[in-house]
């Protein structure tokens, strides 16, 4: 059942096309991953998607709805959340407390009544914390619970921002390039967790990714982009085998 | 019709001055990313030691004027080796407020060295005026925008044309990636920090005997900000049209609008223009990449 | 040494976690509610214009601390708080209607601030609000008609409810009042949701966007926020000083304001007081040394700039995260004792990064 669609996609900036006439479609419950050089587009797909940009041309549809010119903010609301290529944690805070912000869409108590701490403020936020806890042990963050996200290493902080996504309870999630700056041991547990997101949390993915041995175990389907065109659409061993993209992409 | 143009060259000879300041403003930000808020009280205390060499020592005015923009260039040189370089890589804000801190220390201490009383010193061209077809122009206010543009062609000349010049701004957009390219990062800092400085001392030198040498002196970079907010922030060229730009609007405001709106002018200006404009007349755009 | 054994999730929500907490926390609160009868009538009033400007630097620590907004011109806010409390309690409104309808004419204020200032952000943000603040200045002294300019304008005493206030015990129990009541407050919604989103907006706009925070509604909830409680303190400064004159709110209080935020620690309510009580204390502690020091009775202005600008130096070169990083570091020492690494708060080495081309 197809549940996020993307139509005849396209983004100029200036001079530079960046998306160009694209459309795919993902069903639920799978995991869906992008491929192509750098510059292809690809990161602008998930821009697109979160609002960040607005396309020139085209539309995005989620569940049945037109999302493409959805507030920025009300993209989390809609069930889809993002990780980012150049981490973007909150610096200031302990891993618990970018966490916590992941479930700011709950409500948390009205204004008012956060001035005075109510009981019923302190009832949301002790089921946010209960709600987090289930993301913590998911990805084994519990070591690292009060831990300043500032000082943690680079693998953990992805992890982190995974989490902090994670926490939001989205039905779509958008991961870009994920294992980047991860060892091999990481990206297998990873690997691990995509596959625990896609079948326990019943969670659709779409993402980005370079780590060609990651998309071949994890991904159901592959489209590979390149200068914002669709190259490939298919499962991860036809677009592997695919001779244009292996001329634009992998290599020969 | 010759109020209207009596006003303008008015306006362009006091922008004169709001232009040098706002050039010495966007060169430390062009190569630091620092606003320096030092700027108007290293222009403040250059003219008290003008005075102190052209009064007290009795030395000829271009020997004072040398001494003095020479003192300002080793002094800022010493202050970004020493003092500014103990806080590269952290956030834009802590070096604003290092400049605030330091800017309040020069005060404090020229205050107390000097006390609180206004002086003057004399120029080669005190009183003297030209008349320019039927337009009275003070000699002094010549000399300012000749400066004003002689400074501006140097610069602009420098950045642009000489490998130091495009060193520098290499070394403003991302100084790990200027180092790793061979570019020597903290000299060439300092060196902007210096002309900075001698900037700010001719300035100091110049308006002093027009606006008498005193403390409050350092409140002409206010001013400066706005005229680098009109131009655009980080355009050389631009702190020179905001300058001219806005001593003509603050004589216009000062004649056609009613009382005491002329000194609000540039405050009104400032605001405006960051709000409804913010690349100012000739600035760049800037975004940040996800 | 001290490990954090929470039981259940109201334990780490408590403020007061532990007794020594508590008791600390107890003991300060006598010494303040007896501070009145045991010291002399200077140092009363110098608290009670302390616990103001504790009241102002919160203000400002929610704008700049917690959501990450330069507002280099809060003295503005204080300046609309004094005056607009002062007309009105001259056209004969109670005190205690008077108060909060300054405030809600500051925070409206703050809106209108903020609106814009949306658009605008970081360096540009300074320098607006630096404009308005001189801006505002320059109106308060010429609208003669309401404010009285540059001549001033008087304030009548605060009386609640038949009480006069005016005197320096009761004004010094208002004041404490009201500050513990705003720093509760304060303290409450900083832990909530609402501080975590401003906490967010200042660390990231980007990731804040993706997890369904309105920035720019966040933004100017901050404004509006910290320019209401900016004007309580605006109000109660007005009887402090009992005559109002525009040059007692210009740019070196807004410097001032910024000096306790940055000195006492950004992003904690805890360095707003820090800030707050050491530079409140700064001029005192000036006329005290200066008998000791061989300089005429012409150089006391230069004196005070002087020592503000030395110690904003000395706080961002060796200590950025201000007193209350130090107190963080110090109460770390204590409870991690013998076990402290040397080098759990060193900063790594950073490479200046253009801001502009990110």
């Amino acid at each position: 059942m197809t549940m996020f669609s993307v139509r005849n996609l396209s983004l100029r900036f200036g001079g530079v096309q960046a998306i160009a006439d694209l459309s795919f479609e993902v069903a639920q419950g799978e995991v869906f991953a992008i491929i192509g050089p750098n510059g292809a587009g690809k990161t602008s797909v998930l821009n697109v998607i979160t609002r960040v940009f607005d396309p020139s041309a085209g539309s995005v549809h989620f569940e049945g709805r037109d999302i493409t010119q959805l507030a920025r903010h009300r993209v989390v609301n809609a069930g889809i959340a993002r990780t980012f290529q150049n981490i973007e944690l909150f610096e200031g805070g302990t891993v618990l407390e970018n966490l916590l912000l992941g479930r700011h869409r709950f409500s948390h108590g009205n204004f008012f009544a956060q001035w005075l701490w109510t009981p019923g403020v302190r009832a949301a936020e002790a089921a946010s914390q209960a709600a987090v806890e289930q993301v913590i042990e998911l990805l084994d963050l519990a070591p690292h619970r009060k831990s300043p996200v500032a000082g943690l290493p680079y693998g953990v902080r992805k992890v982190v921002e995974l989490a902090r996504a994670l926490a939001a309870r989205p039905r779509l999630l958008l991961l870009d390039e994920p294992s980047s700056g991860l060892n091999p041991e990481e990206t297998r547990d990873l690997a691990f967790w995509i596959d625990d997101i896609q079948n326990d949390l019943g969670v659709t993915v779409i993402m980005v990714e370079h780590d060609m041995s990651l998309v071949s175990e994890a991904a159901d389907r592959v489209l590979c982009m390149n200068l914002g065109q669709r190259l490939a659409l298919g499962t991860p061993a036809e677009v592997q085998s695919n001779p244009a993209v292996i001329a634009a992409y992998l290599g020969a | 019709m010759t109020t209207v143009i009596q006003l303008t060259i008015n306006g362009m000879a006091i922008g004169a001055i709001y232009a040098l300041v706002a050039l010495g403003l966007v060169l430390t930000y062009k190569a630091t990313e620092v606003l320096n808020f030092i700027h108007g009280d290293l222009l403040m205390a250059s003219s008290f030691i003008g005075w102190g060499l052209i009064v007290v020592l009795k030395w000829p005015f271009w020997l004072a004027v040398l001494a003095t923009v020479a003192i300002a260039m080793v002094f800022s040189w010493v202050l970004d080796a020493r003092v500014m370089r103990l806080i590269v890589g952290q956030p834009q804000f802590a070096g604003v407020m290092l400049t605030i801190g330091i800017a309040f220390t020069l005060r404090g201490l020229v205050s107390m060295s000097f006390g609180p009383e206004s002086r003057n010193y004399p120029t080669p061209w005190t009183n003297q005026k030209t008349q320019l077809g039927g337009v009275v122009i003070a000699d002094l206010s010549l000399v300012i925008v000749a400066t004003a543009l002689l400074v501006t062609l140097a610069l602009f000349w420098f950045l642009r044309r000489t490998t130091l010049g495009v060193a520098i701004q290499a070394a403003s957009q991302n100084q790990l990636a200027a180092f790793l390219s061979g570019i020597r990062v903290k000299r060439l800092t300092s060196l902007v920090w210096a002309l900075t400085g001698g900037i700010a001392a001719l300035c100091g030198l110049l308006l002093a005997p027009t606006a008498l040498v005193d403390i409050s002196l350092w409140f002409v970079m206010i001013k400066a900000l706005a005229a680098v907010v009109l131009g655009g922030f980080g355009s050389i060229p631009g702190a020179i049209l905001g300058g001219l730009l806005l001593g003509v609007i603050e004589q216009f405001a000062g004649v056609y609008l009613p009382d005491g709106y002329k000194d609000a002018v540039a405050y009104l200006v400032l605001i405006g223009v960051l709000v409804l404009w913010p690349r100012g007349l000739l600035g760049d755009a800037h975004g940040r990449r996800v | 040494m001290r490990f954090d054994y929470d039981t259940s999730y109201r334990d780490g929500q408590a403020l007061l976690r532990y007794g020594s907490g508590r008791a600390a926390y107890a003991v300060l609160a006598l010494l303040l509610l007896a501070a009145p009868w045991a010291l002399g009538k200077y140092y009363v009033g110098e608290m009670t214009y302390l616990f103001i400007m504790c009241i102002g630097s919160l203000g400002l620590m929610v704008l700049k601390g917690y959501t990450g907004q330069v507002s280099l011109g809060h003295s503005a806010f204080l300046a609309l708080g004094a005056y607009a409390h002062a007309w009105m309690l001259g056209k004969g409104l109670p005190f205690a209607l008077s108060i909060p309808v300054a405030m809600g004419f500051t925070a409206l204020i703050g809106l209108v601030i903020g609106l814009p200032a949306i658009r605008v952000s970081g360096l540009y943000l300074a320098m607006v609000t630096l404009a308005f603040a001189i801006l505002t200045e320059h109106v308060i002294g010429h609208w003669d008609a309401v404010t009285g300019g540059f001549n001033g304008m008087s304030v009548a005493n605060p009386v609640v409810f038949g009480f006069d206030l005016s005197g320096l015990r009761p004004f010094y129990y208002l004041c404490l009042g009201l500050l513990t009541l705003v720093l509760l407050g304060l303290v409450n919604l900083m832990r909530s949701q609402t501080g975590r989103a401003f906490r967010g907006v200042r660390d990231s706009e980007a990731a804040a966007y993706g997890l369904g925070i309105w920035v720019s509604g966040y933004k100017v909830l901050a404004f509006v926020i910290s320019a209401g409680v900016s004007g309580l303190a605006g109000a109660l400064l007005a009887h402090h000083v009992r005559y109002l004159t525009p040059e007692g709110f210009g740019l070196f209080l807004a410097l001032e304001l910024v000096l306790m935020v940055t000195i006492g620690g950004l992003g904690s309510l805890r360095g707003a007081i820090f800030g707050a009580v050491l530079i409140g204390m700064l001029p005192v502690f000036i006329s005290r040394i200066k008998p000791m020091l061989p300089e005429q009775v012409s150089k006391q202005f230069g004196l005070e700039i002087f020592v503000f600008g030395l110690i904003l130096v000395l706080f961002v070169l060796f200590e950025p995260k201000g007193i209350n990083g130090r107190w963080i570091k110090l109460k770390t020492f204590f409870q991690t004792f013998p076990l402290y690494r040397k080098d759990l708060f060193k900063r790594g080495k950073t490479y200046m990064k253009s801001e502009r081309y990110k």
